[in-house]
């Protein structure tokens, strides 16, 4: 008995498969689509080769002074050479272990959080969200513990962007919930109260709350009290971000059925706990991308501290170019600064996407 | 350098709410003495002037200053602190105690010297004024030829106002071109979009140095304002104002009589000069009056140096803004730098 063997499939015509199948679909399908594609591939032509000799080919990588920049591209000695300075403002230099510490702390500590299988989670979290600020301040300000006071004046830099940003999120969001809470609720005072503060907050200018903090507030207060400017700005920005916060809640609240309300109370749910563990997870969990939003429009507004003269990372970098030394770096250090904004705001988004997937329930269509 | 009308308004209404005035003779001296440094306003970056070197050490002429302030003082030029402020907030820095000095660029007008609850010591660190900055290749050779000129104008400055009341005054045309950045101005010039920068003189030197040739580029000879920029302190405290008005008279003795950072001490054991000798605390007990130790000028000298030492580390040929003394030498130099004498 001879055994039939099949005869190997025949591969698709080589039109059908494979990269020119590809372009031919995608790029050259009519003649229309053809034009484009040339037109784009010049477009590429025209931008991406220049950039690419300045930024990276004729750069000049490796030097100490302006006068090592020899080469026709950027000096990126520059970025180099103040390094520091963009990373940690004016903190002494000595100390800067203290800033990576604090770092690390926070990497560490928010690890387990991740790990999905992590036993009382939420009581770890919750200590950890009162405990970490301590930690952290006592390390940045130090001033106690035998650590060597180190004023807010000295902070700067991208720490100065992210203890701006951080504290901004976490002050900002709870504040935030029970606005939007308070805006729904049935008592009218509570209502006109948080209606009141939502439209005066969002109603004016970050940049107005920011100048008002440090312009205005220290003529009205007895001569040699000075609150902390950094403490005023961050005040201001907790204020002025949970009022946007607010609405983003609100908009989950009225996207959650009035069913669910009902069959809460219909459980014997109080307010709080009808709230705390029907309605809020579900509404928060509509948001994400709201609020993700939110935090990186306040993570790019940190810069606007510059009013009130704080220099976060983009200041620090504007401040270096104005060394008489290292005159016309400015092009360099507005790269940098950009690309240092790019990737934490592209961290942000990527991060709430995956939020997204976990999260999801099936409710997306 | 100037100010928003904005911050006049502010400040106008706070003189009137009674906040300014608060400050009593000899308080600021007596608390700078209790918290043991010297608290100093500076500019947020300013070449030459007050900017943050790559150790994070402000550097410039205006923190110079104030350092020369603290060796007055307390005999230590390093016990001060500064406060990095923009023009917005520097009057309020000042009226409202956070800061004991502003040393930042500030021009000296009557309304700020009369109207605002400050004092401007009178000392001068900078003689500033609006200038021109062209590229050679324009052939002028004086801002009268500049008749239908494109000029690049940094926007929010009083130097807008200024140059079209030139410009009108002269019966020339001109199209203006604003800018928000120093940094936009400098890169319009060097691609041709705008004939001439106009700025204050001691910032178009540092634009002109931003420039790729630098050596292309001329400041014409004319200043068309008069910005004599000075350290201010608050207003009602004589003594304070004193110590930092002679702080800056005693920089420009110094130069005058030859004293240096490096001679200074030799001078003060063996001066023949009686003139140097009251000065330097020798003789006499001239320090005595201004509340401050009787070696005070040693001090601001050998720690800081001479008006004339500090203004080549920061602004001289040696540094990359290369501006001529000019106005700022001494009056028997050609300039009008003129300080009235110890004793």
């Amino acid at each position: 008995m001879t055994t039939h063997t099949f005869k190997p499939d025949m591969p698709p015509p080589s039109s059908s498969i494979g990269i020119v199948a590809w372009m031919r679909a995608h790029m050259f399908s009519s003649w229309i689509n053809t034009l484009l594609t040339l037109f784009a591939f010049y477009l590429i032509y025209l931008i991406v080769p220049p950039i690419v000799s300045w930024a990276i080919l004729d750069a000049n990588w490796v030097g100490t002074t302006r006068a090592d920049c020899t080469k026709e591209g950027a000096c990126w000695v520059f970025i180099q050479q103040r390094f520091g300075q963009f990373m940690y403002g004016y903190y002494p230099t000595d100390l800067r272990w203290r800033v990576d510490l604090t770092v690390w702390l926070a990497v560490i500590g928010v690890a387990p959080l991740f790990i999905s299988r992590f036993p009382r989670k939420a009581i770890y979290g919750l200590s950890f969200l009162v405990l970490y600020p301590i930690i952290s301040y006592t390390l940045l300000h130090g001033g106690w513990f035998g650590l060597t006071e180190v004023p807010t004046s000295q902070w700067g830099g991208l720490m100065l962007t992210l203890v701006i940003a951080t504290v901004g999120i976490v002050g900002a969001l709870p504040l935030g919930i029970v606005l939007a809470l308070g805006r729904r609720s049935n008592m009218p005072a509570i209502r006109v109260v948080c209606v009141t503060f939502i439209e005066f907050w969002r109603g004016v200018p970050l940049i107005t709350v920011l100048f008002m903090s440090s312009v205005m507030l220290p003529l009205f207060l007895p001569e040699g009290m000075n609150f902390d400017k950094l403490l005023r700005a961050l005040i201001g920005v907790i204020l002025f971000q949970s009022a946007y916060i607010a609405e983003v809640v609100r908009g989950g609240l009225q996207a959650i059925p009035k069913g669910q309300y009902e069959a809460a109370a219909a459980m014997g749910l109080g307010y709080w706990r009808s709230m705390g563990l029907v309605i809020l997870p579900q509404a928060l969990k509509l948001v994400i991308p709201g609020i993700v939003n939110t935090f990186i429009a306040l993570f790019k507004d940190t810069s606007l501290v510059i009013i009130i003269g704080l220099f976060d990372l983009l200041n620090s970098v504007k401040q270096a170019a104005a060394d008489p030394k290292w005159l016309g770096m400015a092009t360099e250090g507005y790269v940098f600064a950009a690309l240092v904004f790019w990737i934490f705001c592209f961290g942000m988004s990527r991060y709430s996407m995956h939020l997204e997937r976990k999260l999801d329930t099936g409710h997306k269509r | 350098m100037k100010m928003l009308k904005s911050t006049l308004a502010i400040v106008t209404a706070a003189a009137v709410l009674g906040v300014s005035g608060f400050a009593q003779a000899g308080a600021t001296l007596d608390a700078v003495q209790k918290k043991g440094f010297v608290q100093c306003g500076v500019s947020d970056g300013l070449p030459g002037f007050s900017v943050p070197d790559s150790t994070g050490k402000i550097v410039g002429i205006d923190a110079d200053f104030c350092r020369a302030v603290a060796a007055a003082v307390f005999g230590d030029a390093t016990k001060v602190k500064f406060s990095q402020l923009n023009a917005k907030e520097r009057f309020t820095a000042l009226q409202s105690g956070e800061i004991d000095i502003l040393s930042r660029n500030t021009t000296m007008t009557s309304s700020r010297d009369a109207g605002m609850g400050l004092k401007f010591p009178g000392f001068i660190t900078y003689y500033d004024g609006i200038g021109f900055l062209v590229n050679n290749k324009l052939g002028v050779k004086s801002a009268k030829e500049l008749d239908g000129a494109t000029i690049c104008i940094q926007a929010g400055t009083t130097t807008e106002l200024n140059v079209s009341d030139y410009f009108r005054g002269n019966g020339l045309k001109y199209t203006p071109i604003t800018f928000d950045t120093s940094d936009e101005s400098a890169k319009s010039l060097e691609s041709g979009r705008c004939d001439v920068l106009t700025s204050d003189k001691s910032q178009l030197f540092a634009q002109r140095s931003k420039l790729a040739s630098p050596k292309d580029y001329v400041v014409l000879p004319e200043t068309i304002s008069k910005e004599p920029l000075g350290p201010v302190v608050r207003n009602g405290d004589d003594e304070w104002l004193a110590i930092v008005r002679w702080t800056g008279y005693a920089m420009l003795n110094a130069e005058e009589a030859g004293i240096t950072s490096k001679n200074v001490e030799a001078e003060a054991k063996a001066t023949k000069n009686p003139d140097v000798a009251r000065m330097l605390g020798t003789d006499g007990e001239y320090g005595k009056d201004l509340k401050v130790k009787k070696d005070w000028v040693v001090q601001i000298v050998k720690q800081v140096g001479n008006y004339g030492e500090v203004f080549e580390k920061n602004l001289g040929k040696s540094t990359a803004l290369e501006i001529d003394r000019g106005l700022n030498a001494l009056w028997n130099a050609g300039g009008i730098q003129y300080a009235p004498p110890v004793r």
